[in-house]
């Protein structure tokens, strides 16, 4: 769609431009006066570009796409084969999900005491920055191997990317969990307005965990 | 041009309409007859019928039950929304399920017919204009107005005969109109601080292409807000240095819907005059005293600098979506009338550590972008465009009350979803999407935005497969469209907003628009007649029962007979009478007013003149 090699480095000043000239080309502004049919398909296609676009400027989002792509799946909630992180973080993961539940009890009766708050802060931290290197690691050198490699090389790296990605989805749950139980506490001890707020649209540190443990159900009641 | 197409700024305490001048290419706010460009944002369900803007906004002190102001906030909102709010308002709210209703000039009306009595009024001052009939407007909304806020105000558009063919968000629209000239190409931060809600939106202008990286804001922080805290002070110092009249006339202010909202329109004239100059001073007559203070701006700063806080933690979160930093920013702009408080200029100074934009009237701006988009969309630019967002996630509820996300905030619109569905039980036809906007894990946190009911063939649980499209259009609302993918048909959807309305009600509304229409011209200007009348009979009275025994029994004669007079005229339908009747009372009572401002002020002000006090007020 916007005549760039298909590769997961992507020039991003390129990519910007041809889609502001999509943009233009499609958008709805410009086709007022067609037909309702028309403008519906017109929308669409806007629809599509801005979706591409979003897809393709972010380096995980190229990944994942990829992943996508390769495996052949549709919908990114409806895969069969649940991306499998390696069995060691998923035990670690557990152990701080049951110290959190925990803590999240003794906090429903008061205040959390201030040395596990600081052991939960202290880990957040420190998954943070775990988080962060993966996410280096899969948009720097693993983005740059899959671009140079052979097509026998190729499911490989796929599978070392699937790892990455099931590694920073259990890793950003953890710390969303975290967040909300440190916030929700603070929120509980100070009771002003300004942090009710921040927890109210959620922090900007603690972005919304999508394809994590719990997975898409989709069926809803009757 | 086939069809015209204006641009409208709906605001919460005036709205303005505008266009774009062919001939310089540059936008315009068509003034009304008097030359006022603003439009009070202000109905009054009269007796007589409805009035709006100026006329109606002079009552809002003497008929505050009936006298709707500030509709904008309750815009697809419901009544749990709303409650705390509405113990401020004069105007009754009635409690019960969905959107919210109001009680006024003994019928039953939605914040949608309100505002559409504005639109109305917008749509004919640009008849007049153009000396044609208008039927399409770009209408501005809060960028960070939900699905529900947005719905109401296309549904507004529809009861005042007007097509919306686009909703813009007001950030951006300002953008637009700054865009044409002053702004050169980088990354652009948009604080519109306006009556009732607070927008924050960072945009990167680029090749003539204005894309929105980030919006952030609260639909509920405004100079409505200041005024009402402002408001509330002065109540307390008031009962505090007179509870001794209050107590000896058994009054209580804050149940007195006419002294609160006295006090209201006092406190935003203060608000307003304390923006320019240091101090000022209040002289606010009730019955039996006067009150009267002095109050600096240091005063206001201290009252207003919580809600001038309020704004930051948007205009941060803002910025961490669009994934910068403020250095980042290479201009700010000030739009929305609450943005002339110098200390929200300072404290937008000091987070984003640049000077703001404000060459623009932050009042006019905003219409003037709308007329930019509206010039867009007619075809009469090709070299602007403008990729907006929206602002709040949309999910659907899933198994156990959590929302699954399926387009987030900040994503450009127009945008789209697929999603698929299946059933649980043999033969059901039925399945229920609960569709939400917010940023909260848990549906019941998040805002319902409504329930889609998919009607599908009896098949074996599991079975059927089907495709739901979501939607959201470049107006930022949303669409949904659904298919049984092995029958390939489409799925029937019946949409139930949870705070809208839905097509026969607005249908109806049409309707009684027509009904209820607006008095003409004729009776409009009686209607306005009377109320001058009727404002200048309350300060007539309330002068003599104040200052009778400042003036001899002869001048108190021509006065009250100058009363009767007004009185017997006011009954009547002749205009020109009642004109001439509240003439001959306001020269009556000129004496009699300056000797009781005079008084008022004797001792406590020393030099200044009483005139100057007047001209104050």
């Amino acid at each position: 769609m916007f005549g760039l090699p298909r590769k997961l480095a992507v020039d991003s000043a390129e990519l910007q431009r041809r889609f502001y000239a999509l943009a233009r080309e499609h958008h709805p502004d410009f086709h007022q006066a067609a037909p309702a049919e028309e403008r519906a398909r017109i929308e669409a296609t806007s629809a599509l570009v801005n979706a591409a676009y979003r897809t393709l400027r972010d380096p995980i989002a190229r990944v994942e796409y990829l992943v996508r792509l390769e495996a052949g799946r549709e919908t990114k909630e409806g895969d069969i084969d649940k991306p499998k992180a390696p069995p060691a973080l998923l035990q670690e993961m557990f152990e701080i999900q049951e110290a959190l539940a925990e803590a999240r009890s003794e906090a429903a009766k008061g205040a959390l005491d201030e040395t596990t708050r600081a052991t939960l802060a202290e880990q957040r931290e420190s998954l943070r920055a775990r988080l962060k290197d993966e996410e280096t690691r899969l948009a720097g050198p693993l983005s740059a191997r899959w671009d140079s490699a052979a097509p026998a090389e190729r499911p490989a790296i796929l599978a070392a990317f699937k790892e990455a990605l099931a590694t920073r989805a259990y890793l950003r749950t953890v710390i969303a969990d975290l967040t909300e139980t440190l916030d929700s506490d603070t929120e509980t001890l100070s009771g002003e307005t300004d942090s009710g707020i921040e927890g109210r649209h959620g922090s900007a540190e603690a972005p919304r965990t999508r394809g994590g443990m719990g997975g898409h159900i989709g069926a809803p009641h009757q | 041009m086939s069809s015209r197409i204006i641009g409208i700024d709906l605001g919460t305490t005036n709205s303005l309409v505008a266009y774009v001048d062919e001939a310089t290419g540059l936008p315009r706010v068509i003034p009304d007859a008097d030359g006022r460009p603003l439009l009070p944002s202000v109905v009054a369900f009269t007796p007589d019928g409805i009035v709006v803007g100026e006329p109606a906004r002079r009552q809002l002190a003497r008929r505050p039950a009936d006298t709707v102001y500030s509709v904008k906030r309750l815009m697809g909102r419901g009544f749990e929304d709303v409650k705390d709010e509405a113990r401020y308002l004069p105007f009754r709210i009635l409690a019960g399920e969905g959107l919210v209703r109001l009680a006024v000039g003994g019928r039953e009306v939605t914040p949608p017919e309100v505002s559409a009595v504005v639109l109305k009024a917008l749509k004919e001052r640009a008849e007049r204009h153009f000396g044609e009939s208008v039927e399409k407007a770009v209408v501005t909304v809060p960028a960070y107005f939900n699905d529900a806020q947005r719905q109401a105000t296309k549904d507004a558009g529809r009861i005042a005969g007007l097509d919306v063919v686009r909703i813009v968000n007001e950030p951006t629209a300002a953008s637009l109109a700054y865009g044409l000239h002053r702004l050169s190409e980088g990354v652009v931060a948009v604080y519109d601080l306006g009556g009732g809600t607070f927008d924050v939106s960072i945009l990167r202008v680029k090749d003539g292409v204005f894309e929105v990286l980030a919006t952030n804001g609260d639909t509920h922080l405004g100079g409505d807000d200041f005024d009402r805290v402002l408001a509330l002070w002065l109540l307390e110092d008031i009962a505090a240095r007179h509870h001794t009249e209050l107590d000896r006339d058994c009054v209580d202010l804050a149940r007195d819907p006419e002294a609160m909202q006295e006090l209201r329109l006092a406190a935003e004239a203060a608000k307003i005059r304390l923006s320019s100059e240091e101090r000022t001073t209040l002289t606010l007559p009730f019955a039996g005293f006067t009150y009267r203070r002095e109050m600096t701006r240091a005063d206001l700063e201290r009252l207003v600098e919580p809600l001038v806080g309020r704004t930051l933690g948007p205009c941060r979160r803002a910025l961490a979506d669009a994934g910068l930093s403020a250095a980042d920013i290479d201009e700010v702009v000030l739009v929305g009338g609450s943005t002339r408080v110098p200390l929200v200029r300072r404290r937008v100074q000091e987070l984003f550590g640049k000077t703001p934009h404000s060459q623009l009237n932050p009042d006019e701006v905003v219409a003037l972008g709308a007329a930019v988009q509206a010039h867009i969309l007619a075809g009469g630019i090709t070299n602007m465009l403008l990729l907006d967002v929206t602002p709040l996630s949309l999910g659907i509820e899933s198994l156990g009350g959590i929302v699954n996300v399926l387009i987030p905030r900040n994503t450009t619109i127009p945008t789209s979803a697929r999603e698929m569905f299946t059933t649980s039980a043999d033969g059901q036809t039925l399945v229920d999407l609960h569709v939400l906007q917010g940023e909260r894990e848990l549906a019941k946190d998040c805002r319902s935005l409504g329930r889609f009911e998919l009607r599908i063939d009896p098949m074996p649980a599991g079975m059927p497969k089907i495709e739901v499209t979501f939607l959201i259009d470049a107006n930022g609302i949303l669409q949904v469209q659904a298919k049984e993918q092995r029958s390939d048909k489409a799925a029937s959807i019946e949409v139930k907003p949870t705070y809208g309305l839905n097509e026969a009600e607005v249908g109806r509304m049409i309707e009684d628009s027509f009904t209820y229409a607006e008095a003409d011209v004729e009776t409009r200007m009686l209607i306005e007649a009377r109320n001058e009348a009727d404002t200048v009979l309350v300060h007539a009275g309330r002068a003599l029962k104040q200052g009778a025994h400042l003036v001899d029994v002869a001048e108190r004669a021509a006065i009250e007979t100058a009363v009767a007079a007004l009185r017997a005229a006011r009954a009547g339908d002749d205009r020109d009478r009642i004109h001439e009747a509240t003439t001959a009372v306001n020269r009556a009572t000129e004496h009699l007013a300056e000797v009781l401002m005079d008084a008022a002020l004797k001792g406590a002000l020393g030099s200044r003149r009483a005139t100057e006090i007047l001209g104050e007020r």
